[in-house]
């Protein structure tokens, strides 16, 4: 196993996370596919990091922000969604068209 | 083959099926279980590359927190979730996510990567400060010491984001609680 390995195992993941989010329709499954999507980021950080040419964990520290804003927008996310739903009985998010032009 | 080989494609299979179970999954309960086990065998990948603490925040925070979350919007928006969960986009994405994963391998596989392939896996110097390659050592190399040097890392070169991340945090907290509370005139 090489760098190749876990940047396509990384790709694979990001692309069915970009597929989740574009074709699913309940704002939840497009939060789920959301976190798959962060998760292939973290794998292509991490990788980078073992494989580096010195020895240094920095891509392991952004990993953790990237964790901590993921941490982050779950939370915002799932008040959304709540708040969504509370005031529309849906989670549609082809209906949530206010901010369209 | 290696140990270290047949962990990465069984963790390799399992999280690519699970992923697909995910967004192709009718039931959006049974999709957040199969985003679980994605989240665990990505936690495996962690420990393969030398980042056993990024392993445990792994579990931690995402098996652990985010799932929970997810589980918890899941469970109150419970009637919503009925009838068709795929929109009119379903062709045009599976083409441009395919066209994205086709894109990004051909470039990993053309690029020229210097010596860092030759080097292999590496571990992170421990207090004995050695470096050893985790190919020819075997697993037992693997669990390196990553923790000292993070905390390092992120104690002095990366104070300031460490800071702001928790500024983010406490701003995602208001926000959220700012969301779901009811409006004084609306109850």
């Amino acid at each position: 196993m090489s760098l190749i390995h876990f940047q396509v195992l990384s790709a694979a993941l990001f692309s069915i996370g970009v597929y989740g989010v574009l074709a699913r329709r309940s704002a939840v499954m497009v939060l789920l596919a959301l976190e798959l999507m962060l998760n292939a980021v973290n794998v292509n950080l991490i990788a980078f990091a073992a494989y580096g040419e010195q020895v240094q964990a920095t891509g392991q520290v952004i990993a953790i922000f990237v964790i901590t804003v993921a941490a982050a927008e779950v939370g915002l996310a799932m008040a959304i969604i709540l708040r969504l739903f509370r005031d529309r009985a849906s989670v549609d998010v082809d209906e949530v068209d206010l901010m369209k032009w | 083959m290696l140990p270290l080989d047949i962990a990465f494609w069984v963790m390799a299979a399992v999280g690519v099926a699970t992923a697909l179970a995910v967004v192709m999954e009718k039931d959006i309960f049974r999709a957040a279980l199969f985003l679980v086990v994605s989240f665990l065998v990505v936690a495996g990948i962690f420990v393969l590359l030398n980042a056993e603490f990024l392993a445990m925040v792994q579990v931690l925070v995402y098996v652990g927190a985010i799932s929970i979350l997810i589980i918890f919007a899941i469970m109150l928006t419970r009637n919503a979730h009925e009838g068709n969960p795929f929109n009119s986009f379903q062709l045009p994405a599976l083409v441009l996510s395919t066209m994205m994963l086709a894109a990004i391998a051909f470039v990993a596989v053309n690029t020229e990567w210097h010596d860092w392939d030759q080097l292999g896996l590496q571990v992170l110097p421990g207090d004995s400060g050695e470096v050893f390659s985790a190919t020819e050592q075997g697993i037992k190399n693997v669990f390196g010491n990553t923790t000292q040097v993070i905390a390092r890392l992120l104690m002095r070169d990366f104070v300031l984001p460490m800071e702001a991340a928790s500024v983010v945090l406490l701003a995602a907290v208001i926000g959220a609680l700012a969301l779901v509370r009811e409006n004084e005139g609306e109850a």
